[in-house]
């Protein structure tokens, strides 16, 4: 819709013409469905109506909403469809020096680590505005494109596109896509010798890694022995530093954490979690660069054997990535370890299970014992006490199994299931049973078929 | 330095560990550091293997106190290469291990003092020109050559791979934890120091080291265009009652609900 307003003085005449014999039908007109408690009036003020504000209640008196809920809905599609991308566009045609960011990209998606990362290399190349430079991000594997029929490969031109604005909202100029399967597993040696190649033919300024335990942090480390540059580490703030030789300075913790180590930036970083605020104002291009000469043939010495099943009751607690957790709601505790067993979760328990001694006190969950990071946390039986609450502050999704609607967990669960909790978990159990026999026919289906 | 009595006649298995004095995180006494310690247990955990220690660095009475607590784990004696406190050990530390036929080497992920950046295990990969490995969490097998090893992924996963020998491997925190030092053989071992050439770490020496700073705290930045939006940003509790309630199913439906969502997150295996 246009953003114009278009006037039209006669009937703005009619609607300020209570006599006017049009006067009704061309105010409802003019308002369309919006409440008639605001018009513009002839010099573009706004014109207010304070006795047609407000609509008649239940019982037949007026109310007034004053949250701004009913005017909010009431606003016309003409002011509401326009929040629009406020966001400023930038291109940059012909840098002068390259910012080489590879993020770690887990389950294939830039984390929060990997934005912030981009944004500490926005900082660095747009330092000079009259030498802008360009963030170029590294990413291993290929996108999936359709390969059969044409509606598969338009499908994934549009994954491409919306891809492509993924990293350019993150702040990425540049995007040049390494054809290593990340989902190959630990090819450490092959990584680096792709981003040697990238070193030889774009010899980026600086090189940024998140300082990750088992991505960046390991990956950076190897990259900087090999281009033979000393890197900062655990970087955590990056300052402009007009005296130093790079011009820039940056604060990393040493000392396991205990001291502040104050240096000149080198080429390689290896920064940690909010080192820099993402990107969030402008869009960048994120336009497709490659390589000129194919990847190097690595002699791999490592070779990954895959990921090992590990037994969910022996995972630390803290660590797990799926626990089922046990309260005084709790009745059938056989039931209810079967149930861990079965779903494949850790158990954990919350202070009253274990005070009555129904579990031990390393599986207590909340302030006064382990703080959880999980994934998923199934609470069953567990009415919430702040202590509890607290401690699973840091879970994605919450589920709880409760008799009482009212309880606190349930206000922090993303689903509630109310009934009794033996047997839904009963149910679940049987639920998940039948899908895990669906799962090994399917196998011995597809064996068959092979 | 045979230690374990199970030791039979075929090959042994040559291990070292680099281990380096470490700093308490609240008393900030010298002490085993946790990481190396781990992997002295590691090494001594392995059936077969010959384990022998290597320390650079200094050598005087805190040092050697805290090397102490290595020896007391159950071994007999630990090499110590003399540096001087602002040298650079990795030329040292190199040099030691190419004089000694070694098959694997051990190490913490990072030193508890210093730069501590983690980068001494690269860098000593890239000068010998072996594999390395970060986060071990057990030594499988050894076979011709090859070792098969987990490594720790977060959340208590594992990953199985293998390398060719002669490799290094840091351990880090998700490694079994370390046997208590005893007081009598961490006595009675033997510090056997020799001195090696310094080489002095002159980067080390521009960068300016002060105390930790507590990191600032990241503010939630509200982008909002209207007043309206903005005090309901600063006013709005953390969002409760937006879940789902499912009230009044039948337990199969509930199970069902619940089914769907742990699925969608890929948490059943």
């Amino acid at each position: 819709m246009s953003e114009l307003v278009r006037r039209d003085p006669r009937k703005e005449w009619i609607a300020r013409n209570r006599l006017h014999p049009e006067h009704l039908a061309v105010l409802a007109e003019m308002n369309g469905d919006v409440s008639p408690s605001e018009w513009m009036g002839p010099n573009g003020l706004t014109r207010r109506d304070p006795h047609a504000v407000g609509f008649i209640g239940p019982n037949g008196l007026k109310r007034i909403d004053r949250s701004g809920a009913q005017q909010a809905a009431s606003q016309s599609a003409r002011r509401q469809a326009q929040p629009g991308d406020a966001r400023r566009r930038v291109d940059i045609e012909s840098p002068a020096f390259l910012v080489a960011v590879v993020p770690d990209m887990p389950g294939g998606r830039l984390s929060a680590h990997d934005r912030d990362l981009l944004g500490l290399a926005r900082q660095l190349a747009d330092a000079d505005p009259d030498a802008p430079g360009a963030v170029l991000a590294i990413v291993f594997g290929e996108r999936q494109q359709g390969e059969g029929s044409g509606e598969l490969k338009a499908q994934g031109e549009g994954n491409g596109a919306h891809e492509t604005s993924v990293f350019g909202e993150a702040g990425v100029d540049r995007l040049l896509r390494l054809p290593i399967d990340s989902r190959a597993g630990y090819l450490p040696e092959a990584r680096i010798a792709a981003l040697q190649a990238v070193e030889r033919e774009l010899a980026p300024r600086y090189w940024l890694l998140p300082d990750s335990p088992l991505g960046g942090g390991d990956l950076g480390r190897r990259l900087a022995v090999r281009l033979g540059e000393r890197p900062a580490a655990q970087v955590w703030q990056v300052e402009a530093d007009t005296a130093g030789e790079t011009g820039w300075r940056c604060t990393a913790r040493g000392a396991a954490g205990n001291s502040d180590i104050l240096r000149a930036l080198p080429r390689v970083v290896l920064a940690l979690a909010e080192c820099a605020e993402p990107v969030s104002e402008t869009r960048h291009a994120a336009q497709p660069v490659a390589l000129a000469q194919a990847l190097p043939e690595v002699l791999a010495r490592l070779e990954d054997l895959g990921e090992v099943a590990v037994d969910p009751a022996s995972v630390a607690l803290a660590e797990a990535e799926f626990i089922l957790s046990a309260g005084n709601g709790v009745k059938d505790w056989d039931g209810y370890h079967h149930a861990a067993r079965v779903l494949g979760a850790t158990e954990g328990a919350s202070r009253v299970a274990v005070d009555d001694g129904f579990m031990a006190r390393d599986r207590q969950v909340g302030a006064t014992g382990t703080w959880v990071s999980a994934r998923v946390y199934v609470a069953v039986g567990i009415s919430g006490a702040i202590q509890h609450l607290q401690g699973i502050q840091s879970c994605d999704k919450v589920v709880a199994i409760n008799l009482n609607p009212g309880c606190d967990m349930v206000k922090r669960a993303d689903l509630s299931v109310i009934g009794d909790a033996g047997e839904i978990l009963a149910a679940l159990v049987a639920r998940v049973e039948r899908y895990r026999e669906q799962q090994r026919e399917q196998q011995q289906e597809n064996r068959d078929a092979a | 330095m045979p230690r374990n009595p199970t030791s039979s006649n075929h090959a042994m298995l040559d291990v070292a560990v680099l281990v380096s004095v470490g700093r308490h995180p609240l008393t900030a006494r010298t002490r085993r550091a946790d990481q190396d310690a781990r992997a002295v247990e590691m090494a001594l955990s392995l059936s077969d293997a010959a384990v022998r220690l290597i320390h650079a660095g200094g050598n005087d009475a805190d040092h050697q106190e805290a090397l102490r607590g290595y020896l007391g784990m159950g071994l007999g004696g630990l090499d110590l290469i003399k540096q001087a406190p602002n040298a650079d050990v990795v030329p040292a530390l190199a040099e030691a291990l190419r004089d000694t036929p070694l098959q694997l080497v051990l190490t913490g992920t990072r030193a508890e003092t210093g730069e501590s950046s983690g980068l001494v295990p690269y860098l000593l990969a890239e000068a010998l020109g072996w594999p390395v490995i970060s986060g071990l969490a057990a030594v499988e097998s050894v076979d011709q050559g090859m070792a098969t090893v987990l490594q720790a992924l977060p959340r208590g996963k594992r990953r199985r791979l293998s390398v060719r020998l002669p490799a290094i491997a840091t351990v880090d925190a998700s490694a079994p934890a370390a046997r208590q030092s005893a007081f009598g053989p961490a006595r009675r071992g033997e510090l056997a120091t020799r001195a090696c050439a310094d080489v002095p770490d002159e980067l080390q020496a521009q960068w300016h080291v002060q105390p930790a700073r507590k990191r600032p705290k990241r503010l939630k930045i509200v982008k909002a265009t209207s007043a309206r939006d903005r005090f309901k940003a600063a006013a709005a509790k953390a969002d409760s009652g937006s879940g789902q309630l499912l009230s009044d199913v039948s337990p199969k439906q509930g199970a069902e609900a619940i089914f769907a969502l742990l699925k969608d997150e890929g948490v059943l295996r």
